[in-house]
């Protein structure tokens, strides 16, 4: 790598768009009440704190059920159109994959209203289920993409090869299509998880009267006193998040070297 | 040819009846009908997209056929399900299992296999002994080369003993060495498992090389089947003598035709008498072409030796390949160059362009086109 | 076997079969909301009870109140300058990930740039408060090398704030895409362009560019048309100068209880996004076109005196037409002229 001025403005970037997540140990850290330099000195209390609020821990219990079921309905969903698109040609094939893809650029304030006036219309109660549908919309698209990867990187004459050996079509998936693309999963399903895990607007809208973790962040942004603990919690989901897509990332590797590729770029 | 019936008529393992396949408006298989018989080994040879690869994988099951039979065994193939059918195929890319190792690819199809652990050990052993690798069970499959791929592909498909083994251009991915190799080895497996072979390739020399009889495809239909020799001496129409080998084509007038002779009257040769065998199909009086090998033409390096039918011409291009040397000679008489080739032997000198020289003929080499 | 098995058994049946979960599931979840939201916005809400009459009232309401107006317009303008900013900052580096970095180090340049992207969204605008807050990290050091004497009010609790924070949030969107197609490139034309006497400048102005321009056009879309419904941002960093038409729909929705009203703007911003996008999409292959067929100072000229008719419709527009009128005169004529565009101008060089 020549160290250029190209170089340079790549570290450059890169430490701009570090930059917040970086503050946010110091502040967790920091034994000060106001998030603002400059320091005072370290302190483990806010880290404490978050283990004396029960509202939190509700907020999380929740989150944590809904990113669960979403990141498998998502991924399963997934499955069957990234088979499809990789495997079929089938009529409309193109409209069909980009309206499935839309969430992807659709606004996230439309979907949710979108899907809020339609519970409302319908009078039913707003909760983690109809969280679980928005995010599993949003969802789909991220894992047909990890998916879709895992399935174009496999020689379709593999699975025609079982066939042939004598293997049924469910067989066939079981001991070949399923190895091959589980690294592609195990992607899906963990990218799907910190999605659904992080995402605010719909569950925001969506929520009734439990929260999500990050629905419950937001009410505390709004009290400066609760700061501190904020970024206590926003330090551990940061860690969190990046242990997860660590492993995600490990997993699409190991899939691509099964598959006996080169790594040719990261997800979607 | 190997026989395996004492009539003398080796009854058929495949028999394609009025095949018909349609991709929508396109026509891929046009009535083909053809025997393969019981430890043949069989090529479709054809130009890209002539349905080849098609038929192929229509007799393994994974295509269905718009219309017509294909019997295997004797046995109507509608409605059987690939896993079910006594064929197994050799992929073009062989598909080899990446997560699994050599050993557990060329075992795969023995699962259900009413068979002890044991055996079925041995089994693979054998198969793998059988391509010539027989230590590379605990590989993992993607450290293979080309050539090791290939023949865990042959291993894996022939461990099933199936009745017939199809091949889908299994050499097209090798270099030219390898594939040289991997001819003769093909050759000497089908002769010892006395399996029937059908293969599908575009090369003609590798079908020239290695079957017993050859079905030439051009747009979905069979325009010759036959065995080598027959295929390169006497092809049964101008498009199949240009695809086989090469061919020189002089224009030719049909004078008279008879039901055991015909003569006409060639470009750059004369006046000439042919056998009536010697034209397929119907001759006409007219204009035709007379097809002729660059083997057929001799050129006459001493030329003190009068021969009964000799030309002259002028060498235009002169290709030299090391054994042979091809010359593009212009015939007196004849409006375009026609290509010869000549052996390159001790004492014998290679021509000049712009050299003339004597070239001596057979008339039993030449095929007349009408 | 009958039609119907038959053409379930096809290839194309198959495909549909295998399709049709999620499909369902997004026609459910995402078209049927959607087509409810389309026809609640031309309904009527008194305070609790929803009058169906079909009325384009509210779209009237939602073109002529200038509260309305001036946010739709913002939320484009910011829209506009986040795609720049980050498109223009990105392009750098997807072509150093592409060009410079070492193939196998690439895919970890690339993780590393996608990880801030799936960290707690809530949080990192939240941080961006607090590094350009009067006391934050950008003053504090600013002041420190003895740049500026005061701290800098300009950048919190604005426009710029919010151009800011979301330029940074959709960083990753802009990378990848423009990432994917440098990478899709093949090496040798650049090479075949060297050898053919052009300089190292001239070789990506005529090559690099225009092929990575699909790249390029995928990630205005990408990054463009979330940023115009963004909710957080605004409302964390914004300040009132920088309310965008999300919070107002929000507002509209929750807060003033009129769903309809709601909608409507929902509708409205999305079909503004679109047609905005469409026609720029259509005006770049006219001018290139233009470019291509009659010089490039015509095209420029061309460019120039529309930007400045649409000006011109703009300011005085509202005056002789009403604003709705405006609007949708506007808006009809893009339209058209679009169409008009992508029928008859063969797609350009760049793909575009």
């Amino acid at each position: 790598m020549k160290a250029g001025p190209l170089t340079l403005f790549a570290l450059l970037y890169l430490l701009v768009l570090y930059a917040p997540i970086m503050l946010l140990p110091i502040f967790a850290f920091n034994d000060g009440t106001v998030i603002a330099f400059p320091l005072r000195g370290f302190t483990t209390e806010w880290f404490g704190l978050l283990l004396e609020t029960p509202a939190l821990h509700q907020a999380t219990r929740n989150s944590l059920v809904i990113a669960v079921s979403v990141a498998v309905l998502a991924t399963c969903l997934g499955l069957f159109a990234a088979r499809a698109a990789t495997r079929y040609r089938f009529p409309a094939k193109t409209g069909i994959l980009a309206f499935i893809m839309l969430p992807l650029v659709l606004p996230e304030v439309i979907v949710a209203i979108s899907l809020l006036v339609v519970l409302m219309q319908l009078g039913l109660d707003s909760g983690n289920w109809s969280i679980i549908a928005g995010h599993t919309l949003l969802c789909i698209p991220f894992s047909i993409a990890i998916l879709q990867g895992s399935f174009s990187n496999m020689d379709q004459s593999l699975e025609e090869a079982a066939i042939d050996l004598g293997e049924t079509p469910l067989s066939t998936f079981r001991l070949v299509t399923l190895p091959l693309v589980a690294p592609g999963i195990v992607a899906s399903l963990l990218i799907c998880f910190t999605i659904s895990l992080d995402e605010f607007i719909i569950a925001f809208f969506l929520s009734g009267n439990a929260p999500t973790l990050p629905v419950y962040l937001w009410g505390q942004l709004r009290f400066p006193a609760r700061l501190p603990m904020v970024m206590a919690l926003g330090t551990i989901l940061v860690v969190l998040s990046i242990a997860l897509l660590v492993i995600a990332e490990t997993f699409r590797r190991r899939g691509l070297r099964r598959a006996g590729l080169k790594d040719s770029g990261g997800f979607l | 040819m190997r026989d395996t019936s004492d009539t003398g008529r080796p009854q058929a393992i495949v028999t394609l009846q009025d095949v018909e396949k349609y991709y929508g408006e396109y026509h891929a298989l046009r009535g083909i009908s053809a025997e393969i018989r019981q430890g043949e080994f069989f090529s479709l040879l054809g130009p890209s997209g002539c349905g080849k690869t098609t038929l192929l994988r229509a007799i393994a099951g994974f295509e269905d056929i718009s219309s017509g039979t294909i019997r295997l065994d004797g046995r109507d193939m509608e409605g059987v399900a690939p896993n079910r059918r006594p064929t197994n195929l050799v992929f073009q890319s062989y598909a080899i299992f990446p997560h699994l190792t050599v050993s557990q690819n060329v075992g795969f199809g023995l699962r259900k296999a009413k068979m002890s652990p044991e055996d079925k050990r041995r089994a693979v052993g054998e198969a793998l002994e059988m391509v010539g690798l027989g230590d590379f069970g605990a590989r993992a499959a993607h450290a293979l080369s080309g050539g090791q791929r290939q023949r865990v592909a042959l291993a894996r498909a022939l461990i099933l003993k199936p009745r017939v083994l199809l091949l889908d251009e299994p050499l097209s991915a090798l270099d030219k060495k390898m594939r040289q190799v991997m001819q003769v080895e093909l050759i000497k497996l089908q002769r010892e498992v006395g399996i029937t072979f059908i293969l599908v390739t575009h090369d003609q020399e590798e079908a020239l090389v290695m079957s017993d009889r050859i079905a030439v495809m051009f747009e979905g239909g069979i325009a010759q089947l036959d065995d080598p020799e027959t295929l390169y001496r006497r092809p049964a129409s101008r498009r199949v003598a240009e695809f086989i080998g090469m061919m020189n084509f002089l224009p030719a007038q049909v004078t008279g035709t008879g039901p055991e002779r015909i003569e006409a009257e060639v470009a750059g040769l004369g006046r000439v008498t042919l056998d009536a065998g010697q034209c397929p199909g119907e001759a006409r009086p007219g204009a035709a072409a007379v097809g002729l090998r660059p083997e057929s033409l001799t050129i006459l390096f001493d030329s003190g030796v009068a021969h009964d039918r000799e030309v002259r011409g002028t060498v235009a291009e002169v290709t030299y390949y090391g054994d042979m040397t091809y010359y593009d000679i212009a015939l007196d008489g004849a409006p375009d160059t026609v290509s010869v080739s000549a052996r390159n032997m001790p004492g014998r000198r290679v021509l000049e362009r712009g050299e003339t020289t004597a070239l001596a003929w057979d008339p039993r080499a030449l095929s007349l086109f009408c | 076997m009958n039609a119907v098995t038959r053409a379930l058994r096809s290839e194309g049946g198959k495909g549909l079969i295998m399709v049709s979960p999620p499909l369902v599931y997004a026609l459910l979840l995402l078209a049927a909301p959607l087509a409810t939201i389309v026809l609640f916005s031309f309904w009527t809400q008194n305070f609790l009870d929803i009058d169906r009459t079909f009325t384009i009232a509210n779209y009237a309401e939602a073109l002529s109140d200038p509260l309305y107006r001036e946010l739709m317009l913002r939320s484009l303008r910011i829209s506009a300058s986040v795609t720049a900013v980050t498109v223009i900052l990105a392009f750098p580096v997807a072509y150093f990930i592409s060009f410079h970095v070492a193939p196998e180090r690439k895919s970890l340049w690339l993780f590393l740039i996608t990880i801030p992207f799936w960290t707690s969204y809530l949080i990192r605008v939240f941080l961006w408060r607090v590094i350009l807050a009067f006391d934050g990290p950008v003053n504090g050091s600013l002041m420190g090398l003895g740049i500026i004497d005061e701290p800098l009010t300009f950048i919190l609790y604005n426009a710029n704030a919010v151009i800011i924070t979301l330029a940074h949030a959709f960083a990753p969107f802009a990378i990848l895409p423009i990432f994917v197609s440098l990478e899709k490139i093949d090496r040798s034309l650049l090479e075949a362009a060297r050898d053919l006497g052009e300089s190292r400048t001239m070789t990506f102005l005529r090559v690099t560019l225009p092929l990575a321009m699909p790249g390029v056009l995928a990630a205005v879309l990408i990054v463009s048309i979330p940023t115009v419904g963004d909710y957080v941002t605004p409302r964390l960093v914004g300040g009132s100068g920088g309310t965008m038409i999300a919070n107002m729909i929000y507002a509209q929705i929750f807060d003033l209880n009129d769903r309809p009203m709601g909608a409507t703007l929902a509708v409205l911003a999305m079909a503004i996004v679109a047609m905005t996008l469409l026609w720029l999409i259509a005006r770049i292959r006219f001018w290139l076109w233009l470019a291509e067929g009659r010089g490039v100072w015509i095209a420029l000229a061309a460019g120039l005196a529309e930007i400045l008719a649409i000006r011109a419709i703009f300011t005085l527009g509202p005056g002789i037409l009403g604003t709705p009128g405006t609007v949708l005169g506007l808006l009809a004529i893009a339209t058209l002229g679009s169409v008009l565009i992508f029928l008859r101008v063969p797609k350009g060089r760049a793909g575009i």
